[in-house]
């Protein structure tokens, strides 16, 4: 399974993968995910945090079943990239559906799940996956 | 500044080598190429290697093999640009000698990758996407691959069959190279039935896990001159380019678009003062089938969303416009991932000599094209025939 890296390596993105934080650029207005100290659209340093919907439609997707090691007793997972309704693509897993129900622009929600756990050491990583909506 | 030439090709076969450690594949291709220009030492190592740490426990590259090779006091150095490391590594060779800095020097790729479980190579590999926000969520390469496949078959229309054409096409030319992993040819259904890694990639649309090492020896035309190597081996590096693209690939302003190929593409058809057309082959970087389509299109041989359109077309065949992976590409000869840009240098420089075993008939300018990362490290080296 891999032996589990510093727990500061995970809580320094709490914000970021249990409430999705992301950076808005105060200058020409691009929003990123995850946060960056420079524009990677007009090089401005000048950032304020925003605050991310969760709300976002499948732009493409695949099932993983040769995961990397660590990730061998949850194969096969869906894994997607989802577009934001503030704009930003986001890469995650898809959680509460089935493969053959995944399509072009579905919707969905962020929700927090546990990513995966290491053996023995007992450190749990938690973060977003996406969903689609519960009515 | 100095022109570059490359003198001196070596390489090992490609394969699974279990009798053989990342040292003593390295100094064999090293020698392999020394013994090709026929020279006994250089003034300066380059290494191009993703990722030994991991694989092997061992890193210093520059030192270990300069060491082994018997090549005394030189500099030497590793180069890491993710699975461009090689195609990197060839350019900072050939810039220490336009620098006029360093005379003789010698490149060479390696990687072993053979030693670690499946699970752990494909986690490796991936130190090469982005560590927080990518293989924090359990993607993996080939995943990541899928992902740009699958966008751009619902994007531009194309099937898997249509893409299946780039491995089969690798296939056979692999089949006439000695140092190839896989000499053997294969149909579109051999992939097509093949298993799913990361839907929609097939296990026959993506490269293998493999150990291999590939050398060159560069200098200036002087230096050749003087050293007595005869003119028929020169192989010049006319142009060069390289660039970087977002390391994330859910933060690519277009996920179709191989922007740091186009980028680098632009620069060294630039250096080499050509044009896409004046192009007789193409090594480019067919980690996954997919990447040959983006690739084709990045670096100007086809227009945007008709890359697999070439496949169909039949001109990626030896004897069709526009050839790629005359010697198997990563498909068919093998991905030794660091090791990999040297290998098509090698194989270009093979076929700009007319040495090739699937020789592309009066090749005289060829172009490779080495990718890092989902698209995020790209190099493309324009060599031309003295």
């Amino acid at each position: 399974m891999g032996k589990p890296m510093q727990v500061s390596r995970f809580w320094r993105h709490f914000k970021e993968k249990y409430r999705l934080i992301g950076t808005k650029c105060k200058k020409c207005g691009k929003i990123h995910f995850p946060p960056r100290q420079v524009c990677n659209e007009c090089g401005s340093r000048e950032m304020e945090e925003v605050q991310l919907s969760g709300r976002g439609k499948v732009i493409s997707w695949t099932i993983v079943r040769n995961p990397p090691s660590g990730f061998e007793y949850y194969k096969p997972y869906p894994l997607a990239l989802i577009e934001l309704e503030e704009g930003p693509i986001i890469l995650a897993q898809l959680t509460d559906v089935e493969p053959e129900e995944i399509t072009f622009g579905m919707e969905v929600e962020m929700v927090t799940r546990k990513i995966r756990e290491f053996n023995e050491d007992g450190i749990i990583l938690y973060g977003y996956k996406f969903r689609p909506p519960v009515k | 500044m100095e022109r570059a030439v490359i003198i001196g090709v070596g390489m090992t076969p490609v394969g699974e080598h279990w009798k053989t450690s990342l040292r003593d594949l390295a100094v064999e291709a090293l020698l392999n190429a020394m013994d090709d220009a026929n020279i006994d030492g250089v003034d300066s190592l380059y290494v191009g290697n993703m990722i030994s740490g991991p694989f092997v426990e061992q890193e210093n590259l520059g030192t270990l093999i300069a060491d082994w090779a018997g090549l005394g006091h030189i500099p030497a150095v590793k180069v890491e640009a993710a699975c461009a490391s090689g195609g990197a590594a060839v350019q900072e060779g050939a810039k220490a000698v336009m620098s006029g800095l360093e005379d003789v020097v010698a490149v060479v790729g390696v990687e072993k990758m053979t030693d670690v479980w499946p699970s752990d190579a494909t986690r490796y590999l991936a130190y090469a996407a982005d560590a927080e926000w990518e293989l924090f969520h359990g993607a993996s390469f080939v995943a990541l691959n899928a992902l740009v496949m699958r966008h751009y078959m619902h994007t531009y229309g194309y099937t898997e069959e249509d893409l299946a054409l780039f491995a089969v096409n690798a296939h056979i030319n692999g089949a006439k190279n000695p140092y190839a992993m896989f000499k053997k040819p294969i149909k579109v259904e051999t992939v097509l039935k093949s298993p799913y890694i990361a839907d929609p990639v097939k296990l026959f649309d993506a490269s293998p896990v493999c150990d291999g090492a590939a050398a060159v020896i560069i200098t200036t035309p002087e230096k050749a001159k003087e050293l007595g190597i005869p003119k028929e081996k020169w192989v010049e590096i006319s142009g060069m380019g390289r660039a970087i693209d977002t390391i994330n690939l859910a933060n690519r302003k277009d996920l179709l678009r191989l922007k740091a190929a186009e980028v680098a593409a632009e620069k060294a058809y630039r250096m080499a003062g050509i044009a896409p057309e004046d192009v007789d082959l193409f090594e480019i970087h067919d980690a996954f089938t997919i990447m040959a389509a983006l690739s084709l299109e990045a670096v100007g041989a086809a227009e945007r969303g008709k890359g697999a359109e070439l496949a169909k077309e039949g001109q990626i065949a030896i004897d069709g416009d526009c050839p790629i992976q005359t010697m198997g590409g990563l498909k068919a000869r093998g991905h030794p991932v660091g090791a990999t840009g040297v290998y098509q240098t090698v194989e270009a420089a093979l076929q700009l000599r007319g040495e090739a075993p699937n020789q592309v008939p009066d090749a005289e300018v060829a172009l490779t094209q080495n990718i890092g990362g989902t698209g995020s490290n790209i190099t493309v080296t324009i060599l031309r025939r003295v």
